[in-house]
């Protein structure tokens, strides 16, 4: 079998050799790093530009940009035909290839991400070493801890007020060179795309512009999404915990917390959402008015073939609803929760647009290709590019988010900052 | 004794060596100053494709594929026959089924999905075969995108790929107009016609161009200028495929007619 013909479905003339080549696994990527980028930007408005309202949140955003990292590498490496063969992208970079850069940007950003952590965290890495240090018949585990937090200390112990105000300042700056970093990463996926020239629908200088927008679109959202879900199971274990110390926190004051820095970010999610629809609206608009020989095609995709993609899904269920969720007055967790959710799917939805809805059309122009994403998998190839392989994407940075948070937790943290 | 400061600047910059990969210098070779100075090489290798000869039997795929070793019954081929039947009124029909390897035995056009179409004789107001390779582009988009530089151009004109380098990443399938690139369903890396080049620069003609009965392809040295196919090149009106993309391919057609995609 030939790659890419157990999901390609062919309808009038296509040329013999195309196939739905880029599919689901090149949907995860922009869709990830997207996330990621997001991320770090939300977590960047705080530390740069000083948006207090968003402390609580910024943490938490940085800790899962962190997770999402090596997540934003694994649909690449599922799509490669061999994989073992990526690192050739760092031994022998061919510079006028978008994707050469990849291991360059990605790097940067990681060291970058991974720096910004260490600072914030360095107050409590450290005071965590001296606590475990100070206590005598330490049990195996707090053994282990104490290994781990003297290892990623890496000897700074120094907390004087000094130290950690330089600390601030660090977090700042790797902040502040984070974000075009972040937007690099991302835009350089979008001009992945809007560079070839072969495809009629992907060839736009707007693609870049329109995937850090989308990009910071779903990162917001995640964070939104993953902070409400965690304070609901924070809650219910305070509840739980409270009959016994009457001290913590009460489910009440939780709440109040939580619906506030909530009802904040999902301001910004609105402002990314308003910008990446009129880019993408902008992009529809310029293209049927110029109506180049590609239109007639394109537009029967746009149209007629992905209508339900696109119009419903995307835009409609993705963009519309929420935006209307998020606007209204006297905004509940359980609506802030759904519209979220409702984003992701939407940003989702656009990524497999631009990615599937791009090869959905012949070169030739006088054809139409569909994509069946494989369901169950009958061949390793089948896994990796079918639902299984997206959804063991998917579930990664969650565990990732997990195993990363029994080191450095996310919430009630003295930090640096 | 080092100090932490120092083992740490040290570090930085051992590592910092380490990941400068090699190929950002570039070393300077004699042979590329001297090609720069006296132009490059004494071939150009382009191909010439007759429509009007072609009748679409087919031979030209069935030797492409024994030659190239691409299996022979899988889908895909790095050369192909499309047949493009007009009808009175006014529409193109085009098929290309098995790459129009066993020739075009019926007269129902195949559209894929939506089965095979039937057009009446008397319908038909024109119908013409176009033979499909590579183009050998001036300026190949596939050389551009491919990250690792496993495709790349020769002193020639011919675009290869280096099978122990690709990683699969398609980017050069999707960066093709003429979608002649596929993954080889044995070797899993990207594949395409290459004029025979084993052929070729021995001396020898292309497989599809031995097998074709009518002289329907040809190929030849455009900086000969003896060559009798560069000479149908520069006298006669030729024509190329997708110029728009600004590729400048190197496969010329004769009788080329507005239809042909």
């Amino acid at each position: 079998m030939v790659h890419g013909e157990a999901w390609t479905l062919k309808e009038f003339f296509v040329y013999p050799n195309e196939y739905i080549y880029w599919s689901i696994q090149i949907v995860m990527y922009p869709f990830m790093t997207g996330l990621v980028a997001g991320a770090f930007v939300l977590s960047s408005l705080y530390h740069v530009f000083g948006v207090k309202q968003l402390k609580d949140i910024a943490r938490f955003s940085l800790v899962f940009s962190l997770a999402l990292l090596p997540v934003a590498m694994m649909p690449l490496l599922l799509h490669l035909q061999q994989p073992q063969r990526g690192i050739n992208v760092m031994m022998t970079p061919h510079f006028t290839s978008a994707i050469a850069a990849f291991g360059i940007v990605f790097t940067t950003y990681g060291m970058i991400v991974a720096s910004e952590i260490w600072f914030v965290y360095r107050r409590f890495i450290v005071e965590s070493v001296l606590e475990l240090r100070a206590k005598d018949g330490r049990s195996p585990v707090e053994s282990l801890r104490l290994l781990v937090y003297s290892v990623i200390s890496m000897g700074a112990m120094d907390i004087s007020e000094a130290a950690l105000h330089k600390d601030e300042r660090a977090v700042g700056i790797l902040a502040g060179i984070g974000i075009p970093v972040a937007c690099f990463l991302h835009g350089y996926a979008g001009f992945i795309f809007g560079s070839v020239k072969a495809n009629a629908l992907w060839m736009t200088p707007l693609m870049p512009v329109i995937f850090i927008c989308s990009a910071v679109v779903s990162g917001i959202a995640l964070c939104i999404a993953t902070y409400i879900v965690t304070m609901e199971i924070r809650k219910l274990i305070f509840a739980w915990r409270s009959k016994n110390d009457p001290d913590l926190p009460s489910t009440e004051e939780l709440k109040s917390a939580e619906i506030h820095v909530v009802t904040m970010t999902a301001k910004y999610l609105v402002m990314f959402m308003i910008l990446a629809i009129t880019l993408e609206m902008l992009d529809l608009i310029f293209r049927g008015y110029t109506a180049v020989k590609s239109w007639d095609i394109v537009r029967k995709v746009i149209y007629e073939k992905d209508f339900t993609k696109i119009f419903i899904l995307q835009y409609g269920l993705g963009n519309v609803v929420p935006f209307i969720l998020l606007l209204m007055p006297r905004l509940t967790i359980r609506r802030a929760l759904l519209a979220t959710l409702l984003v992701l799917m939407g940003v989702f939805m656009m990524r497999w647009n631009v990615v599937i809805g791009g090869q959905a059309f012949s070169a030739s122009f006088a054809g139409f290709m569909e994509y069946k994403l494989p369901l169950w998998p009958d061949s390793l190839e089948t896994f990796k590019e079918g639902l299984m392989g997206a959804l063991t994407v998917i579930v990664t940075p969650f565990v990732l988010f997990y195993l990363v948070t029994r080191i450095l937790p996310v919430f009630g943290v003295k930090d640096s900052h | 004794m080092m100090n932490r400061r120092e083992f740490c600047k040290k570090t930085m910059i051992a590592v910092g060596g380490l990941v400068l990969p090699l190929a950002a210098f570039e070393v300077f070779d004699p042979s590329t100053l001297r090609a720069e100075k006296e132009g490059r090489g004494k071939t150009r290798w382009a191909f010439l494709v007759d429509t009007r000869k072609c009748v679409g039997c087919g031979f030209c795929v069935k030797a492409c594929k024994v030659e190239n070793e691409v299996p022979y019954d899988a889908n895909v081929t790095r050369t192909w026959v499309e047949r493009y039947v007009t009808t009175t009124d006014g529409k193109t029909y085009i098929d290309s089924p098995k790459g129009g390897r066993d020739g075009f035995t019926t007269m129902k056009i195949d559209q894929n999905l939506e089965g095979m179409h039937e057009i009446k004789a008397e319908e038909i107001s024109r119908a013409f075969f176009v033979p499909k390779l590579c183009n050998q582009c001036d300026n190949p988009p596939c050389v551009q995108v491919c990250p690792v530089g496993a495709t790349y151009q020769t002193e020639d004109g011919v675009v290869l790929v280096d099978r122990t380098w690709c990683i699969g990443c398609g980017y050069c399938i999707m960066g093709c107009p003429y979608s002649v690139r596929f993954f080889h369903p044995v070797y899993h890396v990207a594949e395409k016609c290459n004029f025979c080049y084993h052929r070729i620069s021995k001396g020898m003609k292309t497989a599809c161009v031995d097998a074709c009965p009518f002289e329907a392809r040809r190929i030849g040295n455009l900086k000969d200028p003896d060559d009798p196919v560069t000479k149908i090149i520069m006298t006669e009106r030729v024509n190329v495929l997708k110029e728009e993309f600004g590729t400048k391919p190197q496969v010329f057609y004769l009788g080329l007619s507005k239809e042909v995609k």
